[in-house]
């Protein structure tokens, strides 16, 4: 485990995604990893802001230190959340991976002009899928340095 | 190893490969921002060994990187970078002032920055983040450590994500 990352505590992720059986393996693919980690998983951006506000049933949520986005959400789309999440003086620093189907450039464009940190394009092929959430798990929770929450 | 000055470090690397994809044949544009030559030259070479057709310039104080951004005097002619690597500790300009003007810019706030830096305070990595940095990348003291973070970076920025 990154022990540099958060003191040997696991990891807090909030994966914002409405569909189930993607949610299903990006939260198995996860938690096979080797960094210890927690996935709570919300189905579309209201509910996300719920949980970051720790509201309803969300009450005793732990802050995130990484969120795993989707775009096209019912409610309030990911492009939406992600304007507000950075936005905000004490979310913005949590790092925003955006897990999206959406290669269109003016998607792409458009989450970095929000200050997404990156955006990862869903493949359509499971054993591909499976292998790009390994990535973002290699790449997020061993090599960067996350902000404490 | 010899040293060469930074002026010679921007590497052009043509080499297409038979058989590559088209993401493969589009060249990679990335803006190193590192004031220490033997790590420059480290990154230069752990990127240089991809599979991708990377090339990638060096500049030595924030005051160059900006005014390599703004394609400014001798920086005239460069493409907007695809990815920028920034370092923190830098002369003239640091790092987080670097991030802070061109997080601000309208179309410049669009390129990854992925910050490598050796401090260890906890500090410098949330102002880096509260200033919108893409991520922020410890660099390992030892070099075979150093290398491989360098290459994961490759691998998760150029094969992975989606830049703009």
């Amino acid at each position: 485990m990154s022990l540099m990352n958060l003191g040997g505590r696991p990891i807090e992720i909030l994966l914002v995604e409405d569909d189930a059986e993607e949610a299903a393996m990006t939260t198995e693919v996860l938690r096979s990893g080797r960094v210890r980690n927690r996935v709570h998983r919300v189905e579309d951006g209201e509910e996300a802001l719920a949980f970051l506000r720790r509201q309803g049933r969300h009450a005793a949520a732990p802050p995130p230190d990484l969120i795993l986005l989707d775009l096209n959400m019912p409610r309030m789309n990911g492009l939406e959340v992600l304007a507000v999440i950075k936005q905000h003086p004490v979310w913005k620093r949590i790092p925003v991976v955006m897990m999206t189907a959406s290669d269109k450039e003016q998607d792409i464009i458009s989450a970095y002009d929000r200050h997404a940190n990156c955006y990862v394009t869903k493949p359509l092929d499971m054993e591909q899928f499976i292998a790009a959430v390994r990535s973002i798990e290699d790449f997020w929770l061993s090599i960067v340095r996350l902000p404490a929450a | 190893m010899i040293l060469q000055p930074f002026e010679n470090l921007s590497l052009a690397h043509k080499g297409v490969r038979r058989m590559s994809s088209v993401r493969e044949r589009i060249r990679i544009d990335i803006l190193l921002v590192e004031d220490s030559p033997d790590e420059a030259h480290l990154m230069v070479r752990k990127l240089q060994e991809g599979s991708l057709n990377v090339r990638l310039d060096v500049v030595d104080d924030g005051e160059k990187a900006m005014a390599y951004l703004r394609r400014q005097g001798e920086y005239a002619g460069k493409s907007q970078p695809d990815l920028i690597l920034l370092d923190l500790h830098l002369p003239r300009m640091n790092g987080h002032e670097v991030l802070a003007e061109l997080k601000q810019d309208e179309i410049l706030r669009r390129i990854p920055v992925v910050i490598m830096t050796s401090s260890t305070k906890e500090q410098d990595f949330l102002d880096a983040y509260d200033l919108h940095a893409n991520c922020c990348v410890p660099k390992p003291a030892d070099l075979d450590e150093y290398a491989r973070a360098v290459a994961r970076i490759e691998h998760f920025w150029l094969h992975i994500a989606r830049r703009p």
